[in-house]
């Protein structure tokens, strides 16, 4: 018998569902981004699957009327729960004027939003994180109830803004919280050609703060995690690292093959933890997701996201000669 | 009005808008409790408390890049970083990041920082306490650079930064910190950020260049005055983005052209500066453009008389310039 683990984290059942709908949301989204990009209509995907449980577990546990978020490029579950729509994402991908992000100026993957509270991002890795501690910074200075939540991928940890950022969070006790999103490759590169620590959490304690590695899939355990580590920061006791274990279910790209470097069984077997998956038998078994709530959920989100791709194939792209705009303030 | 080495001009447009703006705080290595170590926040700390004068751990990335994120939120912060040649690890924080926020956001997010960083050489300082880096940053569009050379401008411009939408580099030569001192204005004075400045009015001959350099080339005018050759000197002041008019207008007037920096010759901004001259000015020109340039030798070493043979000086201008009024 499955037992009720949500209610003990103050979550409702609605807010579960709600939390599902919006895990299921970001996987038809990226889904749908792929067929879009096979079909040869939008030039690049950069994936969310596999990880919409900690993006949206995560999400959930934040202040979204207040917080500061500083994603990273497979965020889709994370930038779906803040309030990002999926018509934007769509824009985003055919690279429109509408896009909020970037107005199709950046690839798509390279979220922000100021009405959000969510930093734009670039391509060089990690460069985020000081980013999420200045927002800790100023927090601390205006002494606003603000927390700061940036996100990388596991390769992401060895670059020197990771190590930069946390330890002056740490150090400065800053309401930062650094989840690290381990899919298990950086590329085609594997978890243990990236780092020699048995987990990526084991790097907190050179910095002094709590370093906690949870189930990736499990979007209940990384809603506790990232709920603690908020009131700790808001209690100002400073950053926790927290790690979330999941895999990469699609290639790195849609310009990637992932057959060159691993091998099909180790997928599948893989998909079989898929948080989509075992989140929807999770409420399932406790009869909060029934057969006629399921279809009628992935029928409105086919009509979301059939709408949102509609719009923004037909939206118009931003006009050539804008370019030339805001390279300084004008 | 007050007398003020180049230094203190510094220390005081930091203190006057700190005062102003509460947004406004400083963040670098050593720049709290001991004042930075040329002490250009000398008092701040005592003034303002350690939550607007902060001493970061040695990071210089984190130092660009915190100062980023905090700019984003809205903040105003002014980072120091110790000596311009340490400023590469910080390099993508200010390229990839503060130059491009307003532009890949769609004017969404803006960065408003300001960074801070003594340059140059003649102080003994060897290779890697004395360099010029701004041409590292001189091709960044979003960016600006601001290379002040007399303590008012040091002071106006500097509350320019501050006040800026966008990225500033400030770069200060630390041999001008204690040797040059002027009268500098007790108002709140606004230096505009992106126009030179002429320095002398002259008639036989124009120098362009920036920094120390600027005194350097005051210095040899005044020599040349007495020789009857009047030069004309332009102070580029910020010299990313140029002021392309204010180059083509002092260009023009009187046909030879020497250009100056302390940076190594090939690839420094001068080559920019002359570009500018040839695409606007050529049937203006009398005389070929001239540059006085440091060597192209990675960086200056620290005996004394190989920093000497490296370092650009009153005498090797003055002698330029004799020899473009004489052309």
């Amino acid at each position: 018998m499955t037992i009720n683990r949500h209610e003990s984290l103050g979550l409702s059942d609605q807010d579960v569902l709600e939390l599902y709908r919006m895990m299921l949301l970001a996987r038809r989204v990226d889904e749908r981004m792929w067929l879009l990009n096979r079909a040869g209509k939008i030039p690049f995907v950069v994936s969310c699957q596999g990880q919409e449980a900690q993006q949206v577990g995560a999400a959930f546990a934040l202040d979204r009327e207040k917080d500061y978020t500083a994603p990273y490029y497979r965020d889709v579950g994370v930038v779906l729960a803040l309030g990002m729509t999926a018509r934007e994402l769509m824009l985003q991908a055919f690279a429109k004027a509408e896009d909020p992000n970037s107005g199709g100026r950046q690839m798509p993957g390279h979220f922000g939003a100021k009405k959000l509270r969510m930093l734009s991002g670039s391509s060089p890795v990690t460069t985020q994180v000081p980013h999420a501690v200045g927002i800790g910074l100023a927090a601390k200075i205006e002494k606003k109830d603000i927390v700061s939540f940036v996100t990388l991928g596991e390769g992401s940890s060895n670059q020197g803004d990771f190590h930069e950022g946390l330890n002056f969070a740490s150090v400065h006790k800053l309401p930062v919280i650094v989840m690290v999103e381990n899919n298990q490759y950086a590329i085609s590169i594997p978890l243990k050609k990236q780092v020699a620590c048995e987990k990526i959490s084991d790097r907190a304690l050179g910095y002094g703060i709590p370093g906690i590695t949870v189930d990736g899939n499990d979007p209940l355990a990384v809603y506790q995690a990232v709920k603690q580590a908020a009131d700790r920061a808001r209690a100002s006791e400073g950053p926790t690292l927290i790690e979330t274990v999941s895999y990469r279910l699609t290639p790195h790209s849609s310009d990637d093959d992932d057959s060159v470097y691993r091998n099909k069984e180790e997928v599948e077997e893989a998909k079989k933890k898929d948080g989509v998956l075992t989140f929807a038998q999770y409420l399932r078994d406790l009869n909060i997701l029934t057969d006629s709530v399921e279809s009628d959920l992935e029928q409105s989100l086919k009509e979301e996201i059939d709408q949102a791709t509609t719009y923004a194939e037909a939206a118009s792209y931003a006009e050539p000669k804008s370019i030339y705009h805001h390279v300084y303030g004008e | 009005m007050a007398v003020l080495s180049y230094i203190q001009a510094i220390t005081k447009a930091l203190a006057e808008e700190m005062k102003r703006d509460e947004k406004v705080f400083v963040l670098g290595e050593d720049v709290g409790v001991r004042g930075g170590v040329f002490r250009a926040t000398n008092g701040l700390y005592e003034q303002f408390g350690e939550e607007r004068v902060i001493d970061t751990p040695l990071a210089e990335s984190a130092i660009a890049g915190v100062g980023i994120g905090a700019a984003m939120y809205g903040m105003r912060p002014v980072a120091e970083m110790q000596f311009a040649d340490f400023i590469l690890p910080a390099v993508n924080q200010i390229i990839s990041e503060a130059a491009k926020m307003r532009y890949r956001s769609n004017n969404d997010w803006t960065c408003p920082i300001t960074i801070r960083a003594p340059y140059g050489g003649g102080v003994h300082g060897a290779l890697y306490h004395s360099q010029s880096i701004e041409a590292v940053f001189a091709n960044q569009p979003g960016l600006k650079i601001v290379m002040p050379a007399t303590p008012r401008d040091a002071k106006g411009l500097l509350k320019s930064a501050i006040r800026d939408p966008d990225p500033v580099l400030f770069f200060e030569h630390k041999r001008a910190y204690r040797m040059l001192k002027e009268e500098v204005p007790e108002t709140d004075e606004l230096i505009p950020i992106g126009e030179a400045d002429v320095k002398r009015e002259g008639s036989d001959i124009t120098v362009i260049t920036y920094g120390l350099c600027v005194h350097f080339a005051l210095e040899a005018a005044n020599n040349l005055a007495e020789e009857g050759i009047d030069a004309h000197i332009l102070d580029l002041r910020t010299i990313y983005p140029l002021d392309q008019d204010a180059i083509i207008k002092a260009a023009s007037k009187t046909g030879k052209v020497l250009l100056i920096t302390e940076d190594n010759k090939e690839g420094s901004i001068l080559g920019e500066v002359a570009a500018i001259i040839s695409e606007h000015c050529l049937f203006d020109l009398d005389a070929p453009i001239q540059r006085i340039a440091g060597p192209d030798v990675p960086a200056m070493p620290y005996a004394p008389p190989l920093e000497k043979e490296f370092m650009v000086n009153k005498d090797k201008i003055e002698q330029a310039m004799r020899s473009l009024a004489e052309f």
